[in-house]
């Protein structure tokens, strides 16, 4: 059998970690598109990519719908669990403080982790991957087909996303509330349906990045909680309520884990991005793109 | 922040006393002391993280990260060194005293969202370690033969014996805190969570307020982890885990943050459902946490500890609408 | 409707009826015997086909007039993986049940958190977990003197492993395992006997128990060059790194699993990335396979057939060490009764004892019953066990 090379063995932990930072970056960008609209950061996002994961199976192979089909049906049911979310959890609290958001948010995220763990127990699920499973090989480093439908679709998320808060009238009117809900609420702007709309988008995404991720690494009912909090690392990282930040920050972060556990301890991986979050909330909490006086501004 | 009286605490002291004595009589609670040691532990803990949570107004989702430095400092030092068990609980104190203190400062400069995460992250961190480091802690294997306590020559070796010895712990714990709260440092930190820049500018220096309970509560969790280890003669790092930490905010949600009593409350209605009344339920078990969490969330902000006032203030508000 | 709706909608019906029903057989009083399991949890996997098993073999036994004409009464707690719950679970069952003996628990923590009550409280514990250190005490060099345990240890695995690899000339092996007390415990047994064989471990790799992705270590390993990987862990990441090692293309060097493979759904859920993997199985596992004068073969046929026939579902090796611990004790009721000190004498002057997972042969210093020749190599092959020549 032919040998790697170290070269090889880096870039083998290159390709990784950009692959599992764009789950990141994915995770990231739903956070902020709630995080800027609400200011709340929603626990249970996490909780979106494992549903995504899980019902896309449902759907593809218990019931045997094609792939074109279960993939937007997927993404129809768990953007609706994200209105629930909203309708049930968020908006009923009738004095939201700090802290009642966030345990609201933790809150339901262990809901719904214990529902699915109900309906689908705690065995992992296999998607077949999209386009099979043979490998690409470039400097020795091997590359799944199903990399580039994870890292294609974080580019096709951006590109809609960016269209959608520049050049929509919905989406700008998103932004607004999310600079001023008062002032946005006196232009007419409805910001409890805007509050609504950023769940459902954000859910949507988390959709996406599950059913991506699941033909590579499986899908179980517990994953949501240190993807949330990886995600959050990358939109930190990448500077809160910043698109770029999000997407660039989630690919370093995976890069960092992906080569931390590579050439430093594999025992230690999941340390990784969490290190690198304590660091930037300790050092430099606006992140790369982050902007110190506005979040000194942001209400929380 | 009622005025915490007298009676409500003799009245408590008083069930405690003759508790392990009435389910020794009635067959059907049998157990109910050995459940009640499990919680005398962990009203250690939520005594201090409401403390935090409710008076301070701070989040902290890494409390069991505490909990577990008390128990395997606790542990180390006992088996690996034979240390007396009473000193080396005065050492988890300390070494988690301080490591609260280093992650305390820089964390606690950041708000609400921030706050949480990063105690989220630091308990992660913790729990790798303890996996991890197995020289030390001895992995996922965990530590065994921790020796139990005793004094002189009398031995705590029977859970009735083990219930007096935790509870006395908790009712000192409580009669501190509860002085705590009525002293000047307890309305400063009642200042502090109504408004910091407010009482920023009254002269209250903030962070060392912050600070300090934060590692008043880190303190609280580790004596619980040491009292923990001496009493299953076992430890390994699933205990410490995030779940954990959820669970203590539950506790804290459940019984009402804002009063001392809501977290004993709180951890006595969970650790019950939790080895006793969910045991049917089992697969449940998730979900009826996370129900009960959101739930009171929405309906009872204020916790158990606050429906006495919210249906007061309900009936006043039917008096004068009439 | 998922089975496991099914299944508690179900229970809570058998409940009602059971309530309405009276006693079928007529029993002159009881032995009652303990159980904790982690039922539900992560490692339900483990707990589950335990409960199973022992709830279908105490059933057997009552169908048969029960032990000595007294019903064997089996009060079973879910320990969910949980040390505390574990240990709370076993006071019940002692001070509130007053059971005879106690089986399980599934899991080294879980069990390593109710040994002192064994002692404490003076009755036999039968655990179904792996580690040595449940039956060891380690500081005072000797068996500990009221807990026994069915599964075989990792030791024992280890050197069945190294005993065929030996014997197929390799020396330079790399080790993957999980970062759980079962992967810990097995990793160290392959560091140490490693010499005693003349194995080189080039590569030393670890991952967490929830890790979806291993081709980090993977690559570290390519790069090292090894004749061969063994893995060490159980649950879904001793399936990911097979997917992980087919994906990266090193199907080239062969692949040994843990006697924790031993699922048939583990090799379902490879996805094909389990063809040729090699590794070490109780004899419950292959019991079709065993040539008829096998010792084991009558005991694990007719496991299998009564498994599958009440539960409709292929067996599990866990649920084997159940069994081997219902059976040990209930043995020995029938032998001395309810005495707890004469239960533990018994267990540990059996011998002979033909279980799902070996012939036990219990001592005063040895509490575990069985050597490496509790293992069978086994290979995947076409989707299923076979043999490995």
């Amino acid at each position: 059998m032919e040998t790697i090379t170290f070269t090889g063995q880096v870039f083998q932990y290159l390709v990784t970690g950009i692959t599992v930072g764009s789950v990141y970056a994915m995770v990231a960008v739903g956070f902020n598109i709630i995080y800027n609209v609400t200011e709340i950061i929603n626990f249970a996002q996490g909780e979106f990519v494992m549903l995504g994961g899980l019902i896309m199976v449902f759907l593809h192979v218990a019931v045997g719908l094609p792939l074109i089909l279960a993939f937007p049906a997927t993404v129809a049911l768990v953007t609706l669990v994200g209105v629930l979310l909203d309708r049930l959890a968020i908006n009923p609290i009738r004095r939201p403080t700090v802290l009642s958001l966030i345990i609201a948010t933790i809150a339901a995220s262990i809901l719904i982790k214990g529902t699915a763990m109900f309906i689908w127990g705690k065995d992992p699920f296999d998607l077949p991957a999209f386009s099979g499973r043979d490998p690409i090989i470039v400097l020795g480093a091997v590359i799944q087909p199903q990399y580039f439908w994870v890292i294609g679709f974080l580019v096709l998320i951006v590109i809609v996303l960016t269209f959608f808060f520049e050049r929509t009238i919905i989406g700008k009117a998103m932004s607004a509330c999310a600079d001023n809900p008062d002032a946005a609420s006196l232009v007419g702007i409805d910001v409890k349906r805007m509050v609504l709309l950023s769940f459902a988008l954000s859910a949507a995404i988390g959709a996406v990045a599950g059913i991506t991720m699941t033909p590579i690494s499986l899908m179980e009912y517990d994953r949501g909680a240190m993807l949330a909090i990886k995600g959050f690392g990358a939109a930190v990282l990448g500077g809160l309520g910043s698109f770029p930040g999000a997407v660039i920050g989630g690919l370093i972060l995976g890069v960092i884990e992906s080569l931390g556990a590579g050439l430093i301890s594999s025992g230690y991986k999941d340390a990784f991005a969490l290190i690198v979050l304590l660091f930037v909330l300790f050092f430099k909490p606006s992140g790369i793109f982050g902007n110190i006086e506005i979040s000194k501004i942001k209400r929380f | 922040m009622l005025r915490i009286g007298k009676l409500p605490i003799a009245l408590f002291a008083g069930f405690i006393i003759i508790f392990p004595w009435v389910a020794g009589k009635v067959p059907a609670i049998g157990n109910y002391t050995d459940i009640m040691v499990f919680v005398g532990i962990y009203c250690l803990i939520t005594i201090g993280l409401g403390l935090l949570m409710g008076y301070a107004g701070q989040i902290s989702v890494g409390q069991a990260a505490f909990y577990g430095i008390g128990a395997y400092v606790s542990a180390i030092l006992t088996t690996r060194f034979g240390l007396n068990p009473w000193f080396c609980m005065f050492i988890a104190v300390l070494i988690t005293g301080g490591i609260a203190f280093l992650i305390g400062a820089p964390s606690l400069k950041l708000k609400g969202h921030y706050l949480a995460m990063a105690t989220l992250a630091f308990g992660i961190i913790i729990f790798i370690i303890f996996n991890e480091e197995a020289r030390w802690t001895g992995g996922p294997d965990g530590m065994v033969d921790i020796p139990g306590l005793s004094i002189f020559e009398f031995d705590f070796d029977s859970i009735e014996k083990y219930f007096y010895l935790v509870w006395s712990f908790v009712f000192v714990i409580l009669i501190f805190t509860i002085n705590l709260i009525q002293s000047d440092t307890g309305r400063a930190l009642r200042a502090i969570h109504t408004s910091e820049t407010a009482a920023n500018s009254m002269g209250v220096n903030v962070s060392k307020f912050k600070i300090l309970v934060f590692v008043y509560s880190a303190i609280l969790a580790s004596l619980a982890g040491s009292l923990y280890a001496h009493y299953l003669n076992f430890i390994n790092p699933s205990t410490f885990d995030l779940f954990f930490s959820i669970k203590l905010l539950i506790m804290i949600a459940l019984g009402g943050m804002y009063n001392i009593w809501g977290a004993i409350i709180g951890a006595g209605i969970i650790t019950f459902l939790s080895y006793e009344w969910l045991h049917y339920f089992e697969e449940f078990e998730v979900i009826v946490y996370g129900a009960i969490l959101l739930v009171v969330t929405i309906f009872l902000p204020n916790g158990l500890v606050g429906l006495p006032g919210m249906l007061k203030e309900l009936f006043v508000r039917q008096k004068s609408n009439e | 409707m998922t089975l496991r709706k099914i299944t508690v909608l179900s229970t809570i019906c058998l409940f009602a009826v059971g309530l309405l029903a009276g006693p079928a057989l007529a029993f002159e009083g009881s032995y009652k015997v303990g159980g904790v399991f982690s039922v539900t949890g992560r490692t339900s996997f483990l707990g589950d086909p335990e409960k199973k098993t022992a709830e279908m073999l105490a059933e057997k036994i009552n169908n048969a007039g029960g032990i000595n004409g007294k019903k064997l009464e089996l009060i079973i707690y879910d320990s969910e993986g949980d040390a505390t719950k574990a240990n709370l679970a076993v006071r019940k069952l002692i001070t509130q049940d007053k059971v005879c003996a106690v089986i399980g628990p599934s899991l080294s923590g879980t069990s390593m958190a109710v040994v002192p009550l064994a002692a404490k409280y003076k009755i036999p514990l039968v655990s179904c977990a792996a580690s040595y250190k449940i039956v060891w005490d380690d500081k005072e060099s000797k068996a500990r003197k009221w807990v026994f345990k069915t599964p075989q240890t990792d030791t024992m695995a280890v050197q069945a492993i190294y005993t065929y690899l030996k014997k197929k000339g390799v020396n330079k092996i790399a080790v993957l395992s999980v970062t759980s007390g079962f992967g810990a415990s097995g990793r160290g047994e392959l560091l140490r006997l490693a010499p005693g064989y003349g194995m080189k471990i080039v590569a030393d790799e670890k991952y967490g128990p929830k890790d979806t992705d291993m081709t980090v270590q993977l690559t570290k390993i390519k790069g090292k060059n090894p004749q061969v990987i063994v893995n060490w862990s159980v649950g879904p990441t001793q399936v990911v790194v097979l997917r992980n090692w087919k994906d990266l293309g090193m199907t080239s060097i062969p692949f040994y699993q843990s006697h924790g493979f031993g699922s048939r759904k583990n090799i379902e859920l490879a996805a094909g990335a389990a063809e040729g993997v090699y590794c070490p199985l109780g004899a419950v596992n292959v019991s079709e396979l065993l040539p008829d004068n096998h010792p084991q073969k009558a005991v694990t046929m007719q496991y299998m057939k009564d498994y599958a026939a009440k539960y409709n579902e292929p067996l599990s090796s866990f649920g084997g060490h159940a069994w081997d611990a219902l059976e040990l004790v209930a043995d020995a009721l029938k032998a001395v009764g309810c005495d707890k000190a004469k239960i533990r004498d018994y267990l540990e002057n059996t011998q002979g004892f033909v279980g799902q997972h070996g012939v036990f042969n219990f001592s005063a210093d040895d509490h575990i019953g069985l050597d490496k020749n509790a293992f069978q190599m086994v290979v995947v092959k076409n989707g299923d066990w076979a043999l490995a020549k």
